[in-house]
């Protein structure tokens, strides 16, 4: 059961393989962001080099799925094919305190139309898609109930 | 420091304006490339000026009507510049003036014409995704979870920043009324004839929170045109010049970085633009008569606001009142012809013509005695841009 419904594009790495670490990290469970083998800067989303120090030292590093909301949006009018029918749904722009505040786009699983608080602690779930013809996995969130 | 030398203060003049007839997406009964060169016709005949005499051609959001062709169809005497802004969206409509502004002060065009076109029942909508397939780069990190069009990404920017600044639902809605009340006096508006009501605003559908459907522009199809010339010869037309008296564009820092981590993101993106604009102008937030600032999303027109300085965001629930923003009498008076909510998206440049409008005292809802008006082009996106036009007693 994922949180949308089948018929949403699927994400594929890209022809030069720059974000390859992450789709095979979210395969295994586990979160990778870009750190700076240099600096130690962390970067998201991916670039093939540091923005703070011109690097090119780039590195995968392995990330605890946990962040707080940011910004999100209730999304109500169904602008992709597969949407149509499917009633509203929650995106979360979630922050990492422990990785640099970097950002990454998710869904805020459970009721849709539940209240959102910016601030929220939020925990990683990963959501395999594997009925396709390449599989792939999402990283979504819920809220971390025992922080509340 | 701007020198004199590296400004286009009063250098050019705005002496013709065209338009097609105005349409709801997927209504026009002519072809995209054919509305265009209905606009450079028209802007042409604005100026009084023969359309074989335009040299060069400016343009922006990846305008799918090439220069080449243009000027092979109108009979183009000699063709010289041919410009594309990058970006997508409206964000160059003002860039793209400022691009042709330039090209003239360097003696790369005489008679440039900034157009735009669009026929979105030929070609994609905006607000709707295509169907199925794969993504990848920043899309792949954003599409799977619904994301896709610019309501639901600038959602999430406005959402911060209301959150960020206390901004109360009412300073939306007040956007969103000037618009459709300045409409109500322009016959070529589409939503013309169409009032918004409080009642009607606050009871409308969500799109994606905070918008509701009055808080997002329209889809339509149509053309526009300017027609721009060197300032020593701007007296030679049939109209009352507007003068470029500064452009600027770009965007803040590391705008575009991916997966929505830009570190302001929360913002219209006019950051370090707005500063630029001033200065070139040698005026400031106070001297502007009349504003027309692109509405993609009310709260794109409040952040672009704040950041030209015409209030602090703090005070943005005070200052956006719809009397404030009204003609005659309103602090200041906002998209007078309607824009891109109730006149027509015509990607911004309908914003140009109405400043242009403005500046020769023959728009709809006239502002008595303008003679400084600014122009935003769309906020958000990356990179902006934003120009002020000013009369013959501005220079």
């Amino acid at each position: 059961m994922t949180y949308l419904p089948a018929g949403l594009p699927a994400p594929v790495t890209e022809t030069d393989r720059l974000d390859l670490p992450y789709w095979e990290g979210t395969r295994q469970g586990v979160l990778k962001v870009q750190r700076c083998g240099a600096c130690n800067t962390w970067q998201w989303g991916p670039e093939w080099l540091c923005h703070h120090c011109r690097s090119w030292d780039m590195r995968w590093v392995a990330v605890e799925g946990r962040g707080r909301i940011w910004t999100w949006t209730r999304c109500w009018h169904p602008v992709h094919p597969a949407l149509r029918n499917h009633g509203p749904y929650i995106a979360v722009l979630v922050e990492l305190p422990h990785a640099g505040n970097v950002r990454m786009l998710g869904n805020l699983l459970g009721d849709p139309r539940q209240e959102v608080t910016i601030g929220a602690p939020v925990v990683a779930v990963f959501e395999p898609h594997d009925d396709t013809a390449a599989p792939y996995t999402l990283v979504q969130w819920r809220i971390e109930r025992s922080a509340i | 420091m701007t020198s004199e030398m590296r400004s286009l203060r009063g250098k050019v003049a705005i002496v013709g304006i065209g338009e097609t007839t105005y349409y709801k997406h997927g209504q026009s009964p002519e072809p995209e490339f054919k509305l265009a060169l209905m606009a450079i016709l028209a802007a042409a005949e604005d100026a009084g000026i023969d359309p074989r005499d335009i040299d060069s051609f400016a343009s922006y959001s990846n305008d799918r009507n090439d220069p080449s062709r243009l000027a092979a169809a109108l009979g183009t005497q000699e063709l010289r510049l041919s410009n594309m802004q990058w970006g997508g969206g409206g964000g160059g409509g003002a860039a793209a003036v400022g691009n042709a502004a330039a090209a003239i002060v360097t003696g790369q065009a005489d008679i440039v014409v900034v157009y735009r076109a669009l026929a979105q029942g030929q070609f994609q909508r905006f607000g709707r995704a295509a169907a199925g397939g794969t993504v990848a780069g920043d899309n792949a990190l954003i599409n799977p979870y619904g994301i896709f069009v610019p309501a639901q990404r600038y959602a999430l920017k406005f959402m911060r920043y209301m959150h960020e600044h206390g901004i109360g639902r009412e300073a939306m809605r007040a956007i969103a009324m000037a618009s459709y009340h300045h409409a109500q006096s322009n016959p070529r508006a589409v939503m013309h004839g169409r009032p918004l009501t409080e009642e009607m605003y606050d009871a409308s559908r969500w799109i994606a929170e905070p918008y509701r459907l009055f808080d997002c522009c329209q889809e339509n199809d149509g053309a526009a045109a300017l027609i721009l010339v060197a300032a020593e010869r701007a007296k030679d037309f049939r109209h009352k010049p507007a003068y470029v008296l500064a452009v600027a564009q770009g965007s803040d820092h590391r705008n575009a970085a991916r997966s929505f981590n830009a570190p302001d993101f929360a913002s219209s993106s006019f950051g370090p633009v707005a500063p630029h604009l001033w200065e070139m102008a040698k005026l400031g937030p106070e001297d502007v008569d009349v504003l027309q600032s692109y509405e993609n999303f009310t709260g794109g027109v409040l952040m672009s606001m704040v950041e030209h300085g015409f209030f602090e965001p703090e005070q943005a629930n005070e200052f956006l009142t719809l009397d404030n923003l009204l003609v005659p009498a309103g602090k200041l008076p906002l998209n007078t012809s309607g824009g891109n909510l109730a006149e027509c998206y015509m990607h911004g440049l309908e914003l140009q013509i109405e400043a242009v409008r403005q500046i020769r005292g023959q728009s709809t809802a006239q502002v008595p005695d303008a003679h400084v008006g600014c122009v935003i082009a769309g906020p958000m996106v990356t990179p902006v841009s934003t120009m002020i036009v000013g009369s013959q007693e501005t220079l």
